[in-house]
Formats: structure tokens, sequence, C-alpha cells
């Protein structure tokens, strides 16, 4: 028991610690933010061309959705910070790894758009058109209000869990919770800055975790 | 007959839907206040006819103009066509996500593109018209199939259209709410607008139609006065339909 509190809850460590693991944390929420809302913008963006059904854009959009859905996002990662500057570009660890979850979560969320964009009645679209608004104003005050309540659900799980891929920014050098945790453990010779990083975490995540289960019941739908 | 030139004139109007011919050469012409009822059995080609008359169908040839503009032709200004045509859906197809006044509002705003408390005015007085002045601030889901029909009826006539389409109105409408919607229509009848209704209230047809249309397999078999269609059909097709849906 004293084995376990001396080598994850030494509190001399972590104050000595605590900065760096505090500054790790801001970053992380910088980076989490800057990919949701790249993420989700691009997502929609995407959704919305391919409502146009133009066949040349609507195989592109499909071929970068099931490209970003199939590659593990380390690999994605990895590829943008070590391979892209062989071609001349040179992201750097916190561009490289916010470009790469955010195409990830744009892919994924392009996908809930879509399907929600398809669940809406045809009737809705027909209604819509009889009375003389044009597409896309079809599409954005009749269509979409009714397709978003149907994404926000699986749109925060997936947003939450893409989310939580900031951590893998470590590998790509990036300062973040966990990369600050794991080089303070390497220090001090001792685990209680992982359990800072873990605490960090929560303090980051849980609430989006029960914020997302305030959203599902807030957004059941009455027909 | 009327001298005036027709609102609504079907020529020749055929829709296939790939192999299957759907409708096979249309002639229809409807003249001001006229209130044309189309009848005839499941798959004969009404809902096809009605929608290819606003284009939510392409129509395969022929040719169809509404109060003088080509319906078909290429250079044509849908939208702006569409705010002539008034049309009404057998399920209401009401945007959930507005009260009533939003539904009567969107287009007078982003099409007539009025000003809000304009188009709120406009909004209210068509409300008003199909007897829903105390409904303005509902949603569809706390509104009786009834009253949401008659919300997707002012929402057609809130932009003043010269004709209205209506597709079965009254068949997705429990017995009892089927006479609110039937007088809004009288009402509107009275008022003087063209109306082409497809539908099976035989009764509400008898009293308030000018002329009644038979349609199957595509075709319109005969047309006239109620009295004459329901009274002495000339076509046996025609009196076998009536007897089966007066015994249904
Ligand atoms: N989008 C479509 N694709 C293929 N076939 C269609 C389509 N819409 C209608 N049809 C076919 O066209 C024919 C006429 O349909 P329509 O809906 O016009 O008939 P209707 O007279 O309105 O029938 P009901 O009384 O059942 O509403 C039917 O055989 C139907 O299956
Ligand atoms: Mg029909």
């Amino acid at each position: 028991m004293d084995q376990i509190v001396a080598n994850f809850f030494d509190l001399e460590v972590m104050a000595r610690y605590l900065p760096d693991i505090l500054s790790g944390f801001v970053l992380t929420i910088y980076l989490a933010v800057a990919i949701v809302l790249f993420g989700l913008a691009l997502g929609l963006a995407l959704a919305v061309v391919r409502a146009f059904q133009i066949r040349p854009l609507n195989w592109l959009i499909v071929f970068f959705v099931d490209l970003f859905r199939a590659l593990p996002p380390l690999v994605i990662m990895i590829i943008f910070y070590f391979a892209l500057p062989y071609v001349g570009v040179e992201l750097g660890g916190f561009v490289a790894a916010w470009l790469a979850l955010g195409f990830v979560l744009a892919a994924f969320a392009e996908e809930i758009y879509w399907a929600g964009i398809l669940s809406v009645d045809k009737g809705q679209w027909e209604a819509a058109r009889s009375t003389g608004l044009p597409f896309f104003r079809t599409l954005r005050s009749v269509v979409l209000p009714q397709a978003l309540r149907l994404t926000i659900p699986p749109l925060t799980n997936r947003t939450i869990a893409i989310t939580k891929g900031t951590a893998l920014a470590s590998v790509v050098a990036v300062p973040e919770i966990l990369s600050q945790a794991t080089a303070a453990q390497a220090f001090a010779a001792n685990t209680s800055p992982l359990t800072m990083g873990a605490i960090a975490y929560l303090i980051l995540f849980a609430p989006l975790v029960t914020l997302s289960r305030w959203i599902e019941t807030r957004f059941a739908w009455r027909r | 007959m009327d001298k005036k030139s027709p609102i609504l004139d079907v020529q020749g109007l055929r829709k296939s839907f790939g192999g299957l011919e759907v409708l096979k050469g249309i002639d229809l012409a409807v003249h001001p206040q006229e209130l044309v009822f189309i009848i005839g059995p499941s798959g004969s080609g009404k809902s096809t006819l009605l929608r290819c008359c606003n284009r939510l169908e392409e129509a395969t040839s022929g040719s169809i103009w509404v109060d003088g503009v080509d319906v078909l032709s290429r250079s044509t200004d849908i939208n702006r066509l569409r705010q002539r045509i008034g049309m009404v859906f057998q399920s209401f197809n009401l945007y959930p996500h507005m009260t009533a006044l939003g539904n009567v509002t969107l287009a007078l705003r982003k099409v007539l593109k009025l000003k809000r408390d304009e188009a709120d005015r406009r909004g209210r007085a068509a409300l008003d018209d199909v007897g829903l002045r105390d409904k303005v601030d509902a949603y569809p889901y706390q509104l009786s199939g009834g009253q949401q029909q008659r919300v997707a009826i002012a929402r057609a006539l809130a932009l003043e259209p010269k004709i209205m389409l209506f597709d079965e109105p009254t068949s997705a409408l429990d017995p009892e709410l089927v006479g609110g919607v039937l007088n809004v229509m009288r009402a509107m009848r009275k008022s003087g607008m063209t109306m082409v209704v497809v539908s099976h209230e035989m009764r509400f047809a008898r009293e308030a139609a000018d002329r009644v249309i038979f349609m199957d397999q595509g075709e319109i078999v005969e047309e006239g006065r109620p009295a004459e269609i329901f009274g002495n059909a000339k076509h046996q097709r025609t009196r076998t339909f009536l007897q089966n849906v007066l015994a249904g």
C-alpha cells in the first residue's frame, strides 16, 4: 500500500511537475478545440456539397471520407509529420496533429451529417420546393435543422472519441498532457506524473461525456 | 364554356418512369375559378399528373402552361412559377421545427423577400382564413391532423397562388377531422380560387365540383358535370369504379 502511494501519489513529485502538466493541459485544450471546430465545419461543408449530387465531386468526397475513416489516426499523424517534409511540407507537430485528427473527424462527421440529411422525409423537400424555395435555401432552412437534430448524439460521441486522440500527438513532439507526463515520469523516476496526467484527462473529458448525455436527452425529438 | 383563357392548360402530357408509361397523353384545361375534381383507381396517375404541373416530376413529353407561362420550358424560372401554384399534400409535410406561423412565412420571407413584420402580417391573415388564428405559435406536433392540413393550406395560400393543387388532402385524416378541411376548401372556392382536387370525397365532389374527371391507367376516360358522372357515366370503367368506391 505504501508502495502504491509512494509511486502513484508522491505529493512532492506532483508539486514539482504540476506546472508542466498544466501547460500540457492548456495545450491539449487548444488542440482539441481546433480539431473540433475544423472537423465539424469541414464535415458539414462536405455533406452540403454532397447534397448537390455533382458526380465527380461526390466521388472525391467519398474517397476522402473512406480514406480517413480507414487509416488509423496515428498513421495519418505520422505521415503528416514525418513524411510530408520529404515533399517540402513542414507542418510542425501541432499542425500535423491538428490536421490529422481534424480530417478524421471531418470524415466521420460528413457521414453522420449525410445520413441525417438522407433521413429527412422527401415530403419536406417537396413541400418547400413547391412554395418556390430554391434548393440551397430548402437545404439550409428546412432540411438541415431537422438533420442536425438527429445527428447531435452520434456526432457528440464521435467527437469525444476522436478528441481523445490528442494523446497521440505526444508521438509527433507536441508537449500535450501525455508527453509532459511521460517526460516528468522519466525525470523523476516516479509514476506520480502519470496519475496527474490521468486526472487532467478526466477533468477535460468527464464534463464532455456528461454534456453528451444531457444533449442526448435534450434533443430526443418529438414528432 | 368559359371564354377566358385557361389558368392550367395541359396538352398531350406523357410521363414514363423507366419503361412504365403512367400518363398516356393527358389533355386538360382548367379555367379561372373552376374546381376540377379528379378521381380514379390507385395507380392511375393522378398524383403524377399534379406533380408534373409544378415540375416536382419531369414530364416526358407534351406541354403544360400555367397562367400563360410554359412550365416545361428550360428558360422558365421554376421557383417563380411555383409561387403561383399552391400544392397541398396528403401527408401535410409541415416543417416540424417551425411554428404554424413559421411554416406559413418561410417562403414569404425567403422567396418573396418580405420583411419579417410584413410576412407575419400576411401569415397571420392566411392562418386566420383557415380558422387557426389562435394556433399561430403552435408546433405541428401540437396540432391535430386536420389543423396541420389547414396550416399546409395556409402556407400555400399565403403566396397568393393562381391555382391550388390538392393531392388527396383528407385521405390521411380521421373522419371527424375531414369536415374542417373541406370547409376551408369550400371557402376558397367561394372566394374565387381555381382548384384541382384529387380526392375520394365523392359527396364533396358532387356538391362543389364544376367538373369531374375520371382517370384510369394513365388516361382520362371521361369527364363531365358531377351529376353526369355520378348519375349516368358513359363508360363501364367509370361505373365500376364508382360502384366500388361508393360501396366501400
Ligand atoms: N417515382 C416513381 N418511380 C417509379 N414509378 C412511379 C413513381 N411514382 C409513381 N410511379 C408509378 O406511377 C403510377 C402512377 O402513380 P400515381 O402515384 O400517379 O398514382 P395515383 O393515381 O396517384 O394513385 P393513388 O390513388 O394510389 O395515389 C403507379 O404505377 C406508380 O407505381
Ligand atoms: Mg396519388
